[in-house]
């Protein structure tokens, strides 16, 4: 039976990662490039539980990771509430097509 | 009166002309009648003068009274020790007659110019000149060092230029003024280098510790040819001054200025200085210094009156007999005749002031004609001038019962004692010739210009006696020609109280052996009062000279007039016929030698090629110089310009070109897009991370 260790925990929060940053890149929809964004806090969670079960850290690591779920939750609020005013303006949340700044 | 009223008065006579001066020239312009001022001043002085000479030679004639002070105090400097300049003055006999005649004179000339000069555009100006002029000259004659002396010296020559250059809208008069000035330059520069050998020497300006040192067998150098050269250098000033051969030319040109000033300045008394210059310094002239001075004394004053035998202007014949007359006091002190040199500058400063002031008041009675051809028969018209100019004639043509006979006679005395003594014959007889032709061309002057008829009528016609201002000036002086004032004994001048008391030959105080033998039996020691100077076999010789000199002299003159009368007044021989037999010789006269010429072809030709060679080196050589370093500064800088151009802008440029070339080709990673950025972030990190290998 394979016993399932820290290596097993970081690879998979690796993947999560991995896939946060594709999804931030590819994707053209802010909403979709703030979902990205989760993936990777919730990534860094997964790291910080399991350093804290398995890196004889105490309590430490999941009282950082509650953190992070606060600061996470408090930053959707203030994103979305800002890509809700992008759509007021232009009337779309494309991330490359808001580009009035360069001019 | 004591020492430090004597000092006060010379002092306050010193320094009222100089007040008349500046407030003459200060507020003359406002105040036209001013010029009464500047007169009141120096009748002041004149009185002054008279009460310090009366008691001086009254109470006091053998103390000589010196004050002086201590006016800068250099304390002890490198090489020489401790420095200290005095100014000061000394009063003796010389001075307080100098003062005398000096103040009489000027005074005299003053009342003169009122009428003379009256309506001239700067009438104030001019009398306050008069000022400065007499301020001037009383320092030369009452200081008691070097430098003063030189210090009013030079103000002499500048008040002198002022004069010379009173109507100097008259370019002749400007060029005078100018010729003066630098010919008397000349003269000062050795008269400078003289009095700094002097106070190299001996630390000192003054002339009594001067010649103490020297009486001490203290002289400079160690070298008794350095004392020569040193006497002859101080002379060297009396030369320019005095117009002695060759600086002689400036005086007839300074005839341009107004003739009072030719009588006061340019006849009696600045001429003189040069005179009271080489009496001053006369104790430490050696043997061969004074034989220099004779032998230029006697030159200047054959050449002087071969000059005047010739001249046609009123002015310019008394101006060459004046140079001929200072030619005699030069030469006689350089044979030793002290005395009579001395005496000589005091009758000499009478009637030829009275000479001089006649041709003024002819002149102004001719207006403004100056050529004696164009005048003759003004003995009528001009009684008082005519009586007063033949008086001042008779003087200076040395005939008995004048005051010229007896200072003449004296030098002529002088020179065939020193003829004898020394075997220099050429020295009296150049005397004896002068004194001939003085006597012919004064007599010249007087006939053809007060006897005969009338040659231009119109002038004649309107000519007439100047006023009384004029006149009494004329008076006085031609009074002073009389015998009585010097002597009761009109053959001898030894009697007289000027010869036997009031001027007595100083004592020599150069070392024995640079003397002449005659003057060598002298007391060794500072003080100069009734000792002898001269030695026995001199007294004796001048005692047999006295006679054979008074007779040759009254033979000789009565010879020139004689002639004169004959050629001009009675016209036995035709002057012309004789001028044209000789006429080489009457031209060489008539053009005064060719000396301005020979200067002309010399010293001014060579100074002005000198400047035209420098000119030509300037144009030639240094501005060469200066465009050829143009062209190079240009040349590299043109060189500059096309590394410039090329090269540092090449190189900018590329530079520019480059960061445009790089920024074009990175340009197109630039989207504005997060997510490209986002990209790279991440490929750097894996990057990064591959690149040093953590694990």
């Amino acid at each position: 039976m394979l016993q399932v260790g820290l290596a097993h925990f970081l690879v998979v929060s690796a993947i999560l990662f991995s896939l946060g940053i594709y999804g931030i890149i590819t994707r053209k929809n802010a909403v979709m490039v703030l979902m990205g964004l989760e993936l990777i806090l919730n990534a860094a969670n997964i790291n910080f539980v399991a350093f804290s079960k398995y890196g004889n850290l105490g309590i430490n690591g999941q009282i950082v990771a509650l953190f992070v779920i606060i600061l996470a939750a408090a930053e959707a609020a203030i994103a979305l509430a800002i890509v809700l005013n992008v759509y007021k303006t232009f009337a779309n949340v494309n991330v490359d097509e808001i580009n009035n700044l360069k001019d | 009166m004591t020492e430090s009223l004597f000092t006060i008065l010379s002092i306050i006579i010193l320094f009222l002309p100089l007040l008349g001066f500046a407030v003459v020239l200060l507020l003359g312009k406002r105040l036209p009648k001013l010029y009464l001022f500047e007169i009141a001043v120096i009748s002041i002085t004149f009185l002054l003068s008279v009460i310090v000479m009366y008691f001086k030679l009254a109470y006091s004639i053998d103390r000589d009274i010196i004050a002086s002070f201590n006016w800068i105090t250099i304390g002890a400097a490198p090489l020489s020790g401790v420095l200290n300049i005095e100014l000061g003055i000394k009063i003796d006999n010389v001075t307080v007659i100098m003062l005398f005649v000096v103040n009489l004179i000027s005074m005299l000339v003053h009342i003169f110019s009122i009428e003379y000069m009256r309506g001239d555009i700067r009438y104030n100006r001019y009398f306050a000149y008069l000022g400065l002029f007499t301020f001037s000259m009383l320092g030369i004659v009452v200081t008691h060092n070097l430098l003063m002396m030189y210090i009013y010296w030079e103000l002499v020559g500048l008040s002198s230029y002022l004069l010379i250059g009173h109507w100097f809208e008259k370019k002749s008069a400007a060029d005078a003024a100018k010729k003066a000035f630098i010919v008397n330059r000349i003269g000062d520069i050795g008269m400078f280098i003289g009095i700094l050998i002097l106070f190299t020497q001996y630390k000192t300006f003054t002339f009594d510790k001067i010649f103490y040192q020297i009486s001490q067998g203290n002289i400079p150098f160690n070298s008794e040819a350095w004392l020569t050269a040193t006497g002859i250098l101080i002379f060297m000033g009396a030369v320019g001054k005095s117009a002695q051969f060759p600086l002689h030319v400036w005086l007839p040109d300074a005839m341009e200025g107004p003739t009072p000033v030719s009588a006061l300045i340019h006849a009696a008394t600045m001429v003189a200085a040069g005179v009271f210059l080489v009496t001053r310094v006369f104790v430490m002239l050696t043997a061969d210094a004074m034989l220099v001075i004779a032998v230029v004394g006697a030159f200047t004053s054959l050449v002087a009156a071969t000059i005047a035998l010739t001249q046609n202007d009123i002015k310019k014949v008394l101006a060459y007999s004046t140079v001929s007359q200072l030619g005699y006091m030069i030469m006689s002190l350089g044979v030793g005749a002290y005395v009579f040199a001395f005496f000589h500058l005091v009758t000499h400063a009478f009637f030829k002031a009275c000479l001089f002031l006649g041709s003024g008041s002819v002149i102004h009675a001719m207006h403004h004609e100056q050529d004696i051809r164009n005048m003759g028969g003004l003995r009528k018209k001009l009684p008082l001038t005519y009586a007063t100019f033949l008086m001042s004639t008779i003087a200076i043509s040395g005939i008995p019962l004048t005051s010229g006979f007896l200072s003449k006679d004296g030098i002529l005395a002088g020179t065939l004692a020193f003829g004898k003594l020394t075997g220099h014959w050429l020295i009296p007889i150049i005397g004896f010739t002068v004194a001939a032709m003085t006597a012919f061309y004064m007599f010249r002057l007087v006939i053809l210009t007060f006897h005969g008829k009338p040659r231009d009528h119109h002038k004649y016609d309107h000519a007439h006696e100047s006023s009384w201002v004029m006149v009494a000036p004329l008076v006085v002086l031609a009074a002073l020609s009389i015998f009585i004032w010097y002597t009761p004994n009109p053959l001898s001048p030894d009697a007289g109280w000027f010869m036997s008391s009031w001027v007595k030959t100083p004592v020599t105080v150069v070392p024995e052996n640079t003397r002449f033998e005659f003057m060598q039996s002298a007391v060794q020691g500072g003080e100069s009062h009734g000792e002898i100077v001269h030695s026995p076999l001199y007294t004796e010789t001048m005692h047999w000279a006295h006679y054979p000199a008074m007779i040759m002299s009254i033979v000789l003159a009565g010879f020139g007039i004689l002639l004169a009368f004959t050629l001009y007044q009675w016209k036995k021989i035709n002057a012309d016929k004789i001028a044209d037999r000789i006429k080489p010789l009457y031209n060489f006269s008539l053009n005064k030698w060719y000396l301005d010429e020979a200067y002309d072809a010399t010293a001014i030709s060579g100074t002005i090629s000198l400047a035209k060679i420098l000119s030509w080196f300037d144009n030639k050589i240094v501005d060469g110089a200066v465009n050829g370093s143009a062209w190079l500064g240009r040349f590299v800088s043109k060189i500059s310009g096309l590394f410039d151009t090329y090269v540092i802008d090449g190189f900018v440029n590329f530079t520019a070109f480059f960061s445009g070339f790089i920024g074009f080709a990175l340009r197109k990673i630039h989207t504005g897009k997060v997510q490209t950025y986002l990209v790279f972030v991440v490929f750097a990190v894996i990057i990064l991370l591959l690149f040093f290998k953590p694990f």
